[in-house]
């Protein structure tokens, strides 16, 4: 493989990402499957790289769920999103951050249907300003959360107390990196490195040490489309699609899975368990399967963040292993105790799945 | 005809049979190319279609036809164009100045960049060539091997690469990439024993009287495999082989295989050459950006310009046998033009 | 085992690595015609067991040579022989004897 080439093409997709003054908005379902994650991102943000990064309490779902399961209308969805961006100007800001992968895809895709059709824009406008009496301005710069840890990569590395490097064997760690889908498919030139070889993760394991794994099934979907995962008679064919991408990435021997979508870490880290269950295949080094990580967590471990701060003890793939690797500390007492102190209680033993208690 | 001069800018297939065309007649002719060889691009490729006849043939064919009434200048190019009065005056990279009574374009076709379809991994996989990259090794080494030095067992040809595609912006079909992938198919199969090839197709454009033949003769002479269905994504497995996803359309179901050696046909597209030259001279191109002449039908060699022709490529994608029947005619005009005669379309 | 209510699905892509083209090389050798086919299907328009059940000559062809061969005898059963197949090709693929070659491959080759 020639890296080269693809220096080329991740050249040409760059983008505008702002500075600093960054307007969040959070994943509706996100924060269940993953509790530390926007946490962790607002924490390295604020005390990490010392930004200024705000939230809105009355913020909501940007509906893309329900717009993707054909529940909710376009012209609903657009209004809530002009709602979000009202908040946005209300609260003095212009740069939208968006937490989830489908809200940005959410966003640019009504942003560039008003782009096309202004008089859809004034629809929108009129609509909202009936409903909420709130006026809006269009973001001046729209990025995703990634694209932001992935613009201060080099800043976080230098604060960085743990590299991406298997310390037994002095190896960099074999990371498989996944963009969620809406990411760049839809728009390739609103991604990083373009639709075909995205470059906004693949900079962070390299910056952070680590060795970058690409194999045959990369641009496969995780299978987290809604109108199949929401309904159990479909789901089949959801964990098929991770499966596909599990059997591919096998021989490559991947150490863990970086992902930048609320949907798709979810769907690598349980599928794993059930696939374990259904057809006794465990992926991964000696039954214990591969850790998959989102980026904050990534970026919280290499600072030296509490894993249990993270939200590691949520997942179903142990990263027990990957930070015995690395050497990061962790204390197995308090893996299962909230952050008050108490018992939070402990899942039960999988069949075929080796989990760290 | 004495003393008329014409300038021809190309010294591939176009230009040279313009030159000694018109050179027959008494012109004086001054032929101007930027390479350091004359031939184009048909002399950098090794056999042609459909009798595969070696491409020497040819440009040897072309170039010795050339009398010493044909001034040639290799290695220049054209830096400025003006007019004066009836005559063209020719300024050029060696602050020479030509002046001539017609000009002639014959600038031909640049191929398209593969590296730009992105999902074919060209000058990412190393197993991923194109059809004027195979076309080299077929001519300059005699062999095939894979980029792992080993001999291929399985080549796949991918047709409609940078043609008949939106995302490039190239919505034409480039003409002679389908018989050439046929063409290239037979030769490997003639090379490699044993070797299995297939190409991925969306429609096989078979337009020429023999190439019919060719097509049948790869199925069944050599067992060339022909599977309808435009090539999606390719990617390198481990041990470098390019694994293909294609849809069989005919069966209607996706299908996956691994070839050894990819091979892309790259389609045609406006040559730089020509790019400038539009700059230059103020000239129409048509939405598939080759030169639009005066009309496609009827003066396909004119533009609206007296005394400026056009020939070959780089009006749209041709043969051969097209482009040298097309710089006849070219000629033709341009006589009549300089003889100003009933004929002359001006 | 935990029963999910749902079963992972199946892949329905053709991994041609995978496939037995071995009737295929069969066919190749014993019928060279089969090689010439071009898939236009006119075999199949005229087919008088193609009009009352899901027999296509050009669906069976193109799936041997893919080595999707699952169904192949009892498809091929459907066939009656009748020839309108042959009288309307125009590749000159001996379409008969295709059909009678297939029977032949499944018991030499014990498939």
């Amino acid at each position: 493989m020639n890296i080269e080439g693809k220096k080329i093409i991740w050249k040409e997709y760059q983008k505008e990402i702002a500075e600093d003054d960054y307007f969040y908005v959070r994943s509706c379902v996100r924060q269940s499957f993953f509790p530390g994650s926007e946490t962790t991102f607002l924490r390295i943000l604020r005390e990490t790289l010392g930004k200024n990064i705000t939230e809105h309490p009355f913020h909501t779902t940007c509906t893309g769920i329900g717009y993707h399961s054909d529940i909710v209308p376009y012209e609903t969805t657009m209004t809530v999103i002009a709602r979000q961006f009202a908040l946005m100007t209300e609260s003095g800001y212009h740069n939208y951050v968006p937490s989830c992968i489908t809200s940005f895809g959410m966003y640019l895709e009504v942003l560039e249907t008003w782009h096309h059709f202004p008089e859809v824009e004034k629809k929108v406008r009129e609509l909202l300003k009936k409903a909420t009496g709130k006026e809006f301005e269009k973001p001046d710069n729209l990025v995703h959360a990634s694209d932001i840890i992935y613009k201060f990569r080099k800043e976080i590395a230098e604060k960085s107390k743990f590299r991406l490097i298997n310390r037994f064997t002095g190896e960099p760690l074999r990371i498989v990196e996944h963009i969620g889908c809406h990411y760049a498919k839809m728009f390739p030139s609103k991604g990083i490195g373009g639709a075909e070889y995205p470059h906004v993760l693949v900079g962070l394991i390299e910056e952070w040490g680590g060795e970058v794994i690409d194999y045959p099934e990369r641009r496969h979907c995780c299978g987290f489309g809604f109108r199949q995962y929401i309904v159990k008679a479909n789901r089949g064919y959801s964990i098929a699609c991770s499966q596909k991408k599990f059997e591919s990435m096998k021989p490559y021997r991947p150490e863990a899975i970086l992902t930048n979508c609320p949907g798709c870490p979810f769907f690598f880290d349980r599928w794993q368990y059930a696939i374990s269950e259904m057809e006794n295949v465990t992926y991964g080094e000696d039954g214990q399967g591969i850790p998959v990580l989102t980026y904050e967590e990534l970026a919280g471990m290499v600072l030296g963040n509490d894993p249990w701060d993270l939200g590691l003890q949520t997942h179903q793939v142990p990263v027990e292993p990957l930070l015995d690797k690395i050497g990061i500390p962790y204390d197995p007492e308090k893996k299962y105790l909230g952050k008050n102190g108490e018992y939070i209680g402990k899942p039960a033993i999988a069949a075929n799945l080796k989990f760290c208690h | 005809m004495m003393e008329k001069k014409v300038a021809i800018i190309g010294g591939g297939v176009a230009g040279l049979e313009a030159a000694s065309s018109l050179a027959a007649f008494g012109i004086e002719v001054t032929l101007i190319e930027k390479e350091d060889q004359l031939g184009g691009h048909v002399g950098q490729w090794d056999r042609l279609f459909p009798s595969r006849r070696p491409a020497k043939e040819i440009t040897g064919y072309l170039t010795e036809k050339l009398s010493e009434k044909v001034s040639i200048l290799t290695s220049t190019e054209v830096k400025k164009i003006e007019r004066s009065g009836n005559a063209w005056n020719i300024l050029l990279n060696n602050s020479r100045i030509i002046v001539a009574d017609a000009l002639l374009l014959a600038t031909g076709f640049d191929l398209f960049e593969a590296r730009k379809k992105e999902e074919y991994g060209y000058g990412i996989y190393d197993n991923v060539i194109t059809s004027a990259d195979l076309e080299k090794k077929f001519a300059l080494e005699g062999k095939i091997r894979n980029a792992q030095g080993k001999v291929p067992e399985r080549v796949g040809f991918v047709h409609c690469v940078g043609s008949r595609d939106e995302k490039v912006g190239n919505l034409y079909c480039s003409r002679v990439c389908c018989v050439t992938a046929v063409k290239q198919a037979v030769e490997v199969s003639e090379m490699i024993t044993g070797c299995e090839v297939f190409c991925f197709y969306m429609d096989l454009r078979m337009f020429g009287l023999d190439f019919e033949a060719l097509y049948k003769e790869a199925q069944e002479k050599w067992g060339v495999h022909f599977i309808r269905g435009r090539l999606s994504e390719a990617f390198e497995n481990q041990d470098g082989s390019v694994l293909v996803k294609v849809e069989d359309t005919l069966a209607g179901r996706p299908l996956k295989m691994k070839v050894d050696l990819l091979v892309l046909m790259s389609g045609m597209v406006i040559s730089s050459g020509t790019k400038e030259l539009v700059d230059l001279l103020g000239l129409e191109t048509d939405e598939n950006r080759f030169l639009q002449p005066a009309d496609r039908q009827l003066k396909a060699n004119e533009t609206g310009i007296p005394g400026l022709f056009l020939a070959g490529t780089c009006t749209s994608p041709k043969s051969i046998d097209e482009t040298i029947a097309d710089a006849r005619a070219a000629c033709i005009r341009i006589m009549a033009y300089l003889n100003q005669s009933a004929v002359s379309s001006q | 085992m935990t029963h999910f209510g749902y079963t992972i699905s199946s892949d329905r892509q053709i991994d041609y690595d995978s496939n037995d083209r071995r009737i295929a090389r069969y066919l190749a050798e014993y019928e060279p015609s089969f090689m010439v086919c071009f898939a236009c299907g006119t075999c199949t328009a005229t087919c008088s067991a193609g009009l009352f059940t899901t027999f296509s000559l050009r669906e069976l062809i193109g799936n041997i040579k893919r080595g999707e061969v699952r169904n192949l005898k009892d498809e091929a059963e459907k066939c009656m022989l009748c020839g309108k197949c042959q009288l309307a090709c125009p590749r000159g693929v001996n379409t008969r004897n295709i059909i009678l070659s297939i029977q032949r491959a499944i018991e030499s080759l014990e498939i």
